[in-house]
This record gives C-alpha cells, structure tokens and sequence, in this order.
C-alpha cells in the first residue's frame, strides 16, 4: 500500500512523491503541495480530522481525505 | 484636480495588506460594493507629494489568479480588464517575509499579465527574531522590481512606497520568467488562435470561468487547431505551471534570502500545541465564547438603557416642544422610536465585530475552523460555519456574508440555509418582553432565574435547530461538490487596534444603515395604517368613546379612544382578517398585527405592540402591566399565560421575519429559490411548533 500523508504520526516528517490532481485542490498545489517538498504533521483533531500540517514552510489544514491523495516518503 | 495614480493592492490573505491599505489611506477610505456582486469594495486616497495623489483599491485577498471564490475571481477579472475604470496603473503586491516563497507565486503571475508591480515585503519587524536576512538589490534585479521593506506594524518604509508609487512609470513590464515553457506546442497553438493576445491571459481565459475583452471560451472551442483540454489534462498543466513558479522563486531565495534557524523561536508551534489540543483547545474556545455572550448581553445593556432613555427623552421633547398635530404625531410616534428600535443595537452589534475582528486579527478564528471542522461536517457544515453561526447571534446579515469563504457550495448553502434558526439580536427584545410577562420569576436552587434560564434554552434551541435542520438538509439536498478544505493556519500577531477599530465602524455601519433603512420604513407605514381609517368609525372614535363610557377618568377615556381607533384603523382591520388563522396559536388580532408588522424584522414586535395597547407612557412596566391586563376573547382567560406565551416564543424563534436576511440570502445565492424555500419552510415549522405547543400547554 502507497504511504501517503493520512498515514504520518504526530511530528512525523516526510517528502511528497506524487500529488493526485484530480482530487487535490489547485489551491493547495499552489500552497506548495508539490512533488519533492517537505511536509510535516503537527497536530491532528479529534479523529484523526483535519490534519495540520506545515507543506514547504507553510501552516495549514486539510482534511483527512484529501491527505489520502498525496504520496509520501517518510524520511 | 491634480493627477491620480490607480494603485491595487493585491496579496495573499494574512500578509497584512489591509494594515497596508489603513496606512496608506488613513480614515479616508470607503467601503462599497463590486457591482452585481456583495463582495466587499474598499478603496481609499493616498497623498503621495504635492499635486500627486493615489487612488487604492485594496482587492480580496487571494493566493492566486486561479480563483476558487468570488472573493478572488474579482480580483483576476479587475486584472484582465484594461478597460475597466479601477484597471491600476500600478499593482502593489504585498506580501509577508516569514512566507515570501509562498507569497511570490502570486507576484509571478501578476508580472506575466504585463502590469507594472512593486513588491512590498512587510513585518520586517519580525525579520530579526526569525532569523531572516535579505538582499534587496538582488532580488529586485532577478524579480525586475522595486522591492519596499515595510513595517506595517510600526509603520516603517511607507514613505519609501509612496516615492516608488509615484515614480511607477520607471518600473519594469516585463515578466519575471516563462512559467509556461513546460508545454511549448499546446501554447504556440492557443497563440495561432489570438496571435495578438498575451499568451498568459488566454491561459488564464481558458483554465477558468473568465471573460476577458472579446476572447470568450466558446470562440477558444471552436477554433480549428485548438481544443480546450479535459479539466484534469488542464490541472495536471496547472501543476506544472506552478512547479515551474516555484522552481525560479526557490532559485531566487536560494540567493537573497537566509535564514539562520538557530536564531528563529517557534511561538506559534508552542501556542498551537494548548490552542488546538485535543481537550484544552475545545476548553479554550469555549472560555472565550463564554466571555463574548457576556458582553454582547452583559455589557452591552448600559448603553443600551441610555440610548433607550435619550430616545424616550427626545420623543417627549419634541412632543412639547413642537405644536401637536399630524407631522408631529408622525415624528414623534413613528420616526424617532422606529431609529431608537435601530440605534439601541448599536453596542451589541459593535461588541461582537469587535470580539469576531479580534480573533480573526490575532489568527485564532482559523484554529476554530481546524478543531470544529470535524464535528461541523457531521451535520454536512464545514469548519468554517462556525464563524457565520457566531456571527447570527448578532445578526443574520453579516452571517450570511460571512459565509463566502466556504469553498465548498454545499457546504456554503446549507450554512447560509440555517443561519437565521441561530437566535439574533432582534428576537431578544421579543423574548424579553414575552419571559417577563409569561415566566415567574423565583429562582432554582441559588442562582439561577426560571427566566434567565428560559431565556438561555432559546439560544440554545435556535442553535440545536440550525443544526438539526442542516443535517436534514444535507441528506435532503442533491448536490455534488467536491470536499475542498485547506486553511491556512497564521503566525499569532497581537491585533492592531486601528485594523479593529476601523473595521468595527465599517460593519456597524453597514449594519446601522441597512437595516435601519427597512425599519425606519416600516415604522413611518405602521403609523400611518394605524393612524387612519377607512370609515368614520375611526374619525368619530372620542364621540363614541365619550357616549358609552361617560363614567371613566380622564386616562382612562383617553386609553379608550386609542384602542378603539386602533380597531377601527386600516391594521385594526388587517389583524382582525387574519384572526382566524392565529387563533389557534392562542393569539388575538392585537398580536396578529405584531406579527404581520414583524415579518419586515422582528424587533418591530414590541414596538408595535406598544403602539398597539396604547400606552402613552414609555415605562416598560406600563406596557407589560397592559400586555398582562389582556384578555382572550375565546377563553376569557388572560391572553398573555403559559401556552400563550410559549406558542409566541417559539413561533418568534423559528419564523423568518427578516426581510434583509432574505434579501442578502438572494444576493449570496443569485437566486430567488433559496430564499423562498426559508420563507416557507422556516413559516410553516413556526406556525407548526406554536400550534402544538399552545394546544398541549392550554
């Protein structure tokens, strides 16, 4: 199965491999949610939604999802 | 009139470009609307030298000329207008330095529509405790810019951006790179198409629902060689594109921007572990909510027992004052009471902008989106109904505005749907009258009120109902739109208090304004169907009065006559038709008429049943004391008793009676449908919980 960013732990930090951008909003590309950048999770609400992550030096949150379409390697 | 440079002020959200804006224009700044649209319009004048002034527009913000909402799409379609009166001279793209990579994506693609920019670099306050240094002249070279390093905070460097302002025409129109170089054949075709069209704006033209000049899509569609690709081919060029932005922007920081992360402390990491914890975060949130509805209803009732005296005060005054006769009757008993109903909102409203722009300010509103997003969505809301749900507490209007950041359509709608169920501002003088007359006031236990706690079970039910009525919704509302949820979560600042003043003044003033327009209206033709009859009954009221009841006292006569014109008058009529349909309700015609007059706004209720049992007195007590001496024609008991009382609070709580709501409701949804399905369905569950209410309780 694809490591993607729903299966990072607190304070885990990982590189995205591929973004599906057919379910991923343009919006959160232009973020920086691209191929080869940093991402990291900082905390997550109750159930595990929305995940709050910092994506190639920003602060954001997306929900559980969304997290599911973006590949990762943990590093 | 000297010269007049047009600046926009564009950027992405939380770069502090309306701290920008607020210091460029001061107090001399106005608040509109974009035409057709209720997006907020802000533009305001700059003095830049002798002779040479600044016209600001101070755009939404966004994060990209890809718009996602309406908010942003004005932007992008200001942008691709040259003939458009607000088209700037020069863009002043603000953006912040702890996020500048980020930031720089939109400045890229504002440089490949060919407009003159300066970029503003603001918070460079903040550059020495995180550790960041830059090199300007460098930057400026590879972004073919003037850079201004700005402190909006402190207010440092802004003499500096009104000299680059001025001399605008010395910048440089050229592109920074060619961010569409990844797909060279597809985007020499779509150039055969329009070869005198900028490449960048039919991209634009062609990735979203734009119309720029005459290039319409359909005429992109039917050109020979060109076929507009499917949406996810056009994302995955998206994607490219914006690898491509990204990859020169890294270049360039690599170059001009350091970053000593020995020296960067993580304040916001270390707040965000307690404010968005799993248990204190929820503790936090409601501490602070706590505290809001203690000052909206607390605080707020000093001044608003002042406004309600002075009003009193000045309708006597100029009752003595002036000579008696119709005008002055008009002034007296329909205008100056109907602005009281207005003004006495004022504190409330005024609280709660500032509580809300408080918190939005200091970045803390998007911490309650990330932890209520969760449970919201359980009911098919999103996160982000929380702000607008707090909002309705105020008042339904600027709730329903506050709704437009919610990507999400059906997440949008729904919010918008339910919003006015949460208990407004209006209902309160309602609910306050009707408790005082219906309730005992004893005490449970130590504390607690019978009354107060009635009082405190309607809010709670307005939101219980907001809530239960979306989670119908969502299963009853067939429409797909994708989950799209992505919140920026913003360092912490300490707001600026002009930032909150100012916007304080603007929303209580659109508030002031609009809804005192309908109210004010609505007062003066209340007065004058009670004022008038349409036969001589009404005319010879004290003939008839004087002969039937020759043994009352003075006030008491006079008390007489005004209730037997007020029967008499055209709305005596009016209540009188619709008696059949409230009686059940436990209602007589009296309260019929409040109710018809109230479904203009709701806090028309009381005032109209002041006019209505004739009090010349403006006490409290005396109206309530009149209210309870009613008497029911059916049942001969006291009109105002439990089921009665219980049937009016809940009919207040769930009925629409707001004709601003529903005018905002059509504006946000551009159509009529919405808002009529609310009228009616919001009608008939209060016509529905009253009428059981009354015939379990009688």
């Amino acid at each position: 199965m694809k490591t993607t960013i729903a299966n990072l732990e607190l304070g885990q930090r990982a590189l995205i491999k591929e973004v599906d951008t057919d379910a991923v909003p343009l919006k959160l590309l232009e973020m920086g949610c691209l191929p080869g950048n940093e991402v990291e999770l900082l905390q997550m609400a109750p159930f595990k939604c929305p995940m709050y992550l910092v994506i190639n030096g920003s602060h954001l949150a997306i929900r559980r999802e969304i997290a599911a379409r973006i590949e990762v390697k943990i590093i | 009139m000297g010269k007049q440079i047009k600046v926009s002020l564009i950027g992405n959200p939380n770069t502090g470009k309306t701290s920008v804006f607020n210091l460029l224009t001061g107090l001399n700044q106005q608040v509109g609307n974009y035409p057709g649209i209720t997006v907020d319009k802000k533009e305001g004048i700059c003095k830049l030298s002798r002779g040479v002034k600044a016209h600001i527009l101070d755009l939404p913000g966004t994060y990209s000329l890809n718009a996602s909402s309406l908010d942003e799409s004005v932007v992008i379609e200001l942008l691709l207008n040259r003939n458009d009166k607000d088209f700037p001279d020069v863009a002043v793209v603000v953006s912040d330095v702890e996020n500048l990579k980020r930031n720089l994506l939109l400045y890229t693609q504002i440089k490949d529509l060919e407009i003159p920019a300066i970029l503003v670099i603001n918070m460079a306050d903040r550059m020495k405790r995180k550790g960041i240094s830059l090199d300007i002249p460098l930057l400026e070279e590879q972004l073919n810019t003037k850079i201004a390093l700005i402190s909006a905070r402190k207010g440092e460097g802004i003499d500096e951006l009104k000299k680059l302002i001025e001399s605008y025409t010395l910048l440089s129109k050229k592109p920074c790179l060619d961010a569409l170089s990844f797909a060279p054949e597809y985007f020499e075709r779509l150039q055969k198409v329009f070869p005198d069209q900028s490449i960048y704006k039919l991209w634009l033209v062609v990735t979203q629902d734009v119309n720029f000049r005459k290039v319409y899509k359909q005429e992109l569609d039917v050109a020979p060689d060109f076929k507009i690709k499917s949406e996810s081919e056009l994302k995955r060029l998206q994607q490219k594109e914006t690898i491509k932005r990204y990859q020169f922007i890294n270049t360039v920081l690599k170059k001009g921007l350091a970053i000593d992360s020995n020296a960067a402390t993580g304040t916001r990491e270390r707040l965000d572990r307690i404010l968005t914890h799993k248990f204190w975060g929820y503790f936090i949130f409601l501490a602070i909510l706590l505290v809001i509805f203690q000052a909206i209803y607390d605080w707020s009732s000093y001044p608003m027992d002042l406004i309600d005296e002075a009003f009193a005060w000045t309708s006597e005054t100029v009752k003595e004052m002036l000579p008696s006769g119709p005008f002055v009757d008009l002034i007296t008993e329909g205008v100056i009471p109907g602005l009281g109903g207005v003004v006495i909102f004022i504190p409330q409203i005024a609280f709660l902008f500032l509580f809300i722009s408080i918190l939005e300010e200091s970045g803390y509103m998007s911490r309650v989106v990330f932890l209520m997003d969760r449970v919201m969505r359980k009911f098919g809301l999103s996160g982000k109904s929380v702000v607008p749900l707090i909002s309705g507490t105020a008042c339904a209007i600027p709730a329903v505005m506050a709704t437009r950041n919610i990507e999400n359509w059906k997440e949008r709608l729904i919010t918008i749907l339910v919003v006015p169920f949460t208990t407004c501002a209006a209902r309160l003088p309602v609910y306050l009258i009707i408790i005082a007359l219906v309730i005992p006031d004893k005490k449970v236990g130590w504390i607690f009120g019978y009354q107060s706690l009635t009082l405190m079970m309607l809010y709670f039910l307005g939101f219980i109902t907001a809530v239960g009525s979306a989670w119908i919704l969502n299963k009853v509302l067939k429409i797909k739109s994708t989950s799209y949820f992505v919140v920026e979560m913003p360092g912490y600042k300490i707001p600026l208090f002009k930032n909150v003043a100012i916007n304080v003044i603007e929303k209580t003033k659109a508030f002031v304004f609009g809804a005192g327009k309908i109210i004010l209206a609505i007062s003066i033709i209340l007065w004058v169907l009670a004022s008038f009859g349409p036969n001589d009954k009404f005319e010879k009221a004290e003939e008839i009065v004087a002969n039937n009841y020759s043994d009352l006292s003075q006030e008491e006569r006079d008390n007489k006559i005004a209730s037997y014109k007020l029967e008499y008058s055209f709305i005596g009529y009016a209540g009188k038709a619709i008696e059949p349909i409230v009686a059940p309700l436990g209602y007589d015609w009296k309260i019929g008429i409040g109710i018809i007059s109230s479904f203009a706004a709701r806090e028309v209720f009381v005032g109209t049943l002041a006019t209505i049992y004739s009090v010349g007195s403006d006490e409290d007590e005396t109206i309530k004391n009149r209210m309870a001496a009613e008497i029911n024609p059916i049942t001969r008991g006291p009109l105002f008793n439990l089921a009665s009382g219980i049937s009016l609070l809940l009919f207040y709580a769930f009925a629409m009676q707001c004709m601003s709501t529903l005018a905002i409701v059509k504006r946000e949804t551009n159509s009529w449908k919405w808002p009529m399905i609310q009228l009616v369905f919001m009608s008939v569950f209060a016509y529905a919980t009253a009428l059981a209410a009354f015939q379990i309780l009688k």
